[in-house]
């Protein structure tokens, strides 16, 4: 299924598959086009079946030279797809499956979008990457052209937490802290990105093959239930690149004939924090005009007040019967915490942001029993460690039992004899 | 004190090639934006929509603050001020 164009989303206007993201009659984004299928669903999984434990599996569906594959990429996707009977017992639900994307090289899904943006840079003939992030994306960016051995320049808001900004440097990356916040940092890579035509800036001049990275989340969704689709999906949503990539994935899938023939795309729910929540504000107005923020929220990986997809994860949610939610800070905590002690994953706020939106569904009663529900988590814990701080007590004692079982009101079991120590 | 209008690349075609527009005697966004299409007419149908109003996918900045953040096309320009023009559909 190989790219034919690029098309403006509102116009339908087509581009060469060159390094432009904005439609110049109505400045409507453009997404990549492809050709119509020639294989069937049966060849097309044989082939998927014999590619590579990667995102590179599915090089039919990417914007990229299929017989080309990246040489010195860095396995990217494929990750753990883990049913979570326990998270769904707690809420009364039927199937919840975790999509567990901290399984990725630099823990969180942006691995995936920078795999494809990279490829494609390099098929331009780009020698220098760039980004504006909330973290994550800067940590991939760094990561992936360092693998790549190409030079990186990441722009981040000044404030991000220091995890994040340390494991970007780490790569060798110029990291640059914008005094702003993302929107700020936003704007100014992109008019950066005008006067720097050399630079492939992965989330603007390379956007459209950037953002069918995330397609992939479907696809090994779909795969690893058995080519199926699942009835429901949560997905955080901050510029709602991926909340609506996903749905398309599933739609390729379907039209495709991977999945059963009848299959729908899943009832799609969106999650943001309530301290950055336009998209679900515009929602709950029942609107698709999503006015700008200023995001005050701990989840600062969804952190952008003026989301360039908002108004078309409005229209997807709707199309779906879905919604978009938002959550508390102290909701986003409770979220962690519930993932963390139901399935061992432990998610950075935005993950938090995802599993206590499924929680208000649950209590919501919008989710039937016999529904199968899968819940993209999309960053590790580890990056956003301040958020667990103060939430449980560490009990310091000297080095002896009576020690133990006075700090810890633990009853010790006694045994008759021992062996060994 | 000349307003200084910053035109984005996907836009200079329209406006003779030119990154920055010099606009005189404007004193809201609304009038400085009338101001730049009276002198490339094309630019009125790129940025604005039927009602006059950005389209949904443009930004437009005075003095680095997105005007949805201040009065809109009613927000006043003082002399001298910088009105940058961007696309929308970046970032996340």
């Amino acid at each position: 299924m190989p790219a034919d164009a690029l098309k403006c989303k509102e116009c339908r206007t087509e581009y060469p598959l060159e390094a432009r993201y904005v439609c110049e009659r109505c400045f409507g984004p453009l997404e990549v086009a492809y050709a119509p299928l020639t294989a069937t669903g049966e060849e097309l999984r044989r082939r998927i079946q014999a590619g590579p434990h990667t995102l590179w599996r599915y090089a039919d569906f990417l914007p990229c030279d299929p017989d080309r594959p990246p040489a010195a990429a860095l396995p990217t996707g494929w990750t753990p797809l883990m049913r979570a009977d326990r998270l769904a017992e707690r809420l009364g639900l039927g199937q919840v499956w975790v999509k567990n994307e901290t399984a990725n090289p630099t823990h969180s899904f942006k691995d995936r979008v920078v795999s494809v943006a990279l490829a494609r840079a390099q098929e331009l003939g780009f020698e220098t990457l760039s980004c504006a992030s909330t973290g994550n994306l800067a940590n991939a960016v760094a990561a992936h052209a360092a693998a790549a051995g190409l030079p990186a320049y990441v722009f981040i808001p000044a404030d991000l937490e220091e995890a994040k900004i340390l494991a970007t440097g780490a790569y060798g990356a110029q990291v640059v802290a914008v005094r702003g916040n993302y929107d700020r940092v936003n704007r100014l890579v992109t008019e950066l990105s005008a006067d720097r035509p050399s630079w492939a800036f992965v989330n603007v001049n390379v956007r459209p093959y950037y953002a069918e990275g995330s397609k992939t989340l479907a696809y090994e969704t779909a795969e690893q239930l058995g080519w199926e689709v699942p009835d429901r999906v949560v997905a955080p949503v901050a510029s709602g690149s991926l909340f609506t990539k996903v749905a398309r994935g599933f739609e390729d899938f379907i039209e495709a004939g991977l999945v059963a023939e009848g299959s729908r795309v899943p009832v799609m729910n969106g999650a943001q924090a309530a301290g950055c929540a336009p998209v679900a504000t515009a929602w709950e107005a029942g609107t698709d005009v999503c006015r700008p923020v200023k995001p005050d929220t701990i989840a600062k990986s969804l952190a952008i007040g003026n989301p360039a997809d908002g108004p078309y994860a409005v229209e997807l949610a709707r199309r779906t019967a879905g919604a978009i939610d938002a959550v508390t800070d102290a909701e986003i905590r409770s979220g962690i915490r519930l993932l963390a002690e139901t399935t061992g994953i432990f998610t950075e706020t935005a993950g938090g942001v995802t599993t206590a939106v499924l929680a208000k569904l649950a209590e919501r009663g919008d989710i039937g029993r016999d529904e199968r529900v899968v819940l993209y988590i999309t960053g590790d814990g580890l990056k956003t460690i301040d958020t667990v701080r103060g939430t449980f007590e560490v009990a310091e004692i000297e080095p002896s039992v009576e020690a133990f079982e006075a700090a810890v009101d633990a009853p010790a079991p006694r045994v008759a004899a021992t062996a060994g120590v | 004190m000349a307003i200084t209008v910053k035109i984005p690349t996907q836009l200079r075609d329209a406006a003779g090639g030119q990154p920055t527009a010099a606009i005189e005697g404007a004193g809201t966004v609304g009038e400085v934006l009338g101001a730049l299409y009276e002198q490339h007419g094309e630019l009125r149908t790129r940025i604005a929509d039927e009602d006059g109003e950005p389209r949904r996918f443009v930004n437009v900045y005075l003095g680095g603050e997105d005007i949805r953040f201040l009065d809109g096309l009613d927000t006043a320009v003082p002399d001298g001020a910088e009105l940058t023009i961007l696309p929308a559909v970046a970032g996340g």
